[in-house]
């Protein structure tokens, strides 16, 4: 009699869709503060180098019940968001008109490109120059720093839509206004998101560099204060705030980007 | 109302900056509720001329113009595209009613309007889809609605149900004819498929390539309605194997070349 052998076929790909616990997320940064804590009990460092998270937070509670926390991180926010904004809304705005436009596009891109690479807080003494000591610069130099990034990727986003919607639009009737309003920016919108993102990180970054160069309140001027003056667990508190701030940032802008981007 | 297509010639610059002709003499005409059928093998300018036709070209020679219409109206023009072109960011009701929007139209006329034609195309209760929610087949009765709404002088359609299967290309192509016997729309239908061809023209403008030029202008002539009934079958196969004859070399010479 003639033996059958059964070779069963598995899905050999499985690796791709595991599914993993929500757990695990948690799980992993709970080791690390606890890791982080028991090292810091044991005395292994000093508590100058690197102060317990207990520490950390304890003295960060007397900082926010001393009204000391919320004092500097309104005058940061003012100017993250004062200045996030200007630089956003040029950015989309001359982003759009020079996808849209081939003149604008011919006149202005060189300009644009010859000053993107220059680092923006370079620019930050010839600011405080001209405008000053006071809010102005500070606001101005984030201004800029979001500007570049949001007007390359609106660009890019505009050059990126699909020809045959913009002949859609034209067929149907729609006027060059229309055009841009209509098809032009919802089209670029994802890209000019994927802008908005990169900005909020340079946002931050020019935020804390211009604060610890000129600043008497700020989240940047606080940390360097603390530094200045070795209180570790207090520069740490900083640092910590600086951490929530970029992450509600990007959380808000996801947010708004899956309100406003309904279709994906 | 008639549309004079008049010695439209059109030459490209290539990239290695040759001139190309990629139309020549072309010359004909569609009569008021005439459906044409461009038809042709790849490259032999079908869709330039259908671009040429609908606005979105300029012809390096020659006019295209309508005759005989109303002084101070502007002709309309409704496209379906090939690449059915819905805007992603409105629904199916806001994409229908888009040309009535950009012309002005009433809130309550575009709501009349566009359910008549949402209706007419079978997408009722399809209203509030985005485009990414529908089948290739339903994206482009949208995209037929689109243009219907507008109430067109003269329907472009170029290559409409290229990207659908096979099946569902067979439907669509039967409500098409369904839906032009209520429209009666002048229609310019571009397809590179003979079967599809016969079965909705009312003359087929055979086009043969380098350059492109009108080879044959052939009238069908058979019921506009049910042309895939039996006792059509051999008058049907006739039409589609002259056009075949005549298209044959230059498929073969496209092939080549790809």
């Amino acid at each position: 009699m003639e033996t059958t052998t059964k070779k069963v076929i598995k899905n050999r790909v499985a690796f791709l869709d595991q599914k993993i616990p929500a757990y695990v997320p948690v799980l992993g940064i709970t080791v690390i503060l606890l890791l982080w804590e028991f090292v810091c009990r044991l005395n292994i460092v000093p508590p100058l180098f690197l102060p317990a998270p207990t520490a950390i937070i304890t003295d960060g509670w007397d900082m926010i019940s001393s009204g000391e926390l919320l004092k500097n991180l309104i005058a940061s926010l003012y100017r993250i968001v004062g200045g996030y904004a200007i630089g956003a809304v040029f950015g989309i705005m001359i982003g759009l008109l020079l996808g849209f436009s081939k003149w604008a596009d011919a006149i202005f891109t060189p300009i644009v490109y010859s000053i993107y690479p220059i680092p923006k807080i370079a620019l930050l003494p010839l600011i405080i120059l001209w405008f000053g000591i006071g809010e102005m610069p500070k606001v101005a130099i984030i201004a800029l720093g979001v500007f570049f990034p949001v007007l390359i990727n609106t660009f890019s986003g505009v050059k990126g839509v699909d020809p045959s919607l913009i002949k859609a639009a034209v067929t149907f009737g729609s006027n060059h206004l229309n055009v841009i309003r209509k098809v032009i920016l919802p089209g670029a919108l994802p890209t000019i998101f994927a802008g908005l993102k990169l900005a909020a990180g340079t946002a931050l970054l020019l935020l804390v560099s211009a604060e610890m160069i000129a600043a008497e309140y700020g989240i940047g001027a606080m940390v360097l204060h603390y530094g200045n003056l070795m209180i570790t667990t207090k520069l740490m508190a900083g640092v910590l705030i600086l951490s929530l701030l970029g992450l509600t940032f990007n959380r808000g802008l996801q947010w708004l980007e899956r309100k406003l981007i309904p279709w994906k | 109302m008639k549309i004079v297509i008049e010695n439209v010639e059109k030459t490209f610059t290539d990239t290695k900056k040759n001139e190309v002709l990629a139309l020549e003499d072309i010359n004909f005409s569609i009569n008021e509720q005439e459906f044409v059928v461009l038809v042709g093998p790849s490259g032999c300018g079908k869709s330039t001329l259908l671009n040429i036709v609908g606005g979105l070209l300029s012809p390096t020679k020659g006019q295209v113009y309508f005759e005989g219409t109303d002084e101070d109206k502007e002709p309309t023009l409704g496209i379906v595209f090939q690449e059915i072109a819905l805007f992603p960011w409105r629904n199916v009701f806001e994409n229908v009613t888009y040309g009535l929007e950009e012309r002005g139209a009433s809130k309550k006329e575009r709501a009349e309007k566009g359910q008549h034609y949402i209706d007419m195309v079978g997408l009722t209760g399809f209203e509030n889809a985005f485009p990414k929610q529908l089948s290739g087949g339903m994206k482009q009765r949208a995209g037929i609605a689109r243009a219907l709404a507008v109430e067109p002088d003269l329907l472009l359609m170029d290559e409409p149900f290229s990207a659908l299967d096979a099946q569902t290309r067979t439907i669509m192509q039967e409500e098409l004819l369904t839906i032009w016997n209520r429209t009666k729309l002048s229609t310019l239908y571009v397809t590179h498929n003979i079967q599809e061809a016969v079965y909705l023209a009312d003359r087929v403008i055979v086009l043969s390539r380098h350059p492109g030029h009108i080879k044959k202008i052939i009238q069908i002539d058979l019921p506009k309605i049910g042309r895939e009934q039996e006792k059509y079958r051999v008058q049907f196969e006739r039409y589609a194997d002259e056009i075949w004859q005549l298209i044959r070399h230059d498929a073969e010479e496209a092939l080549k070349e790809a």
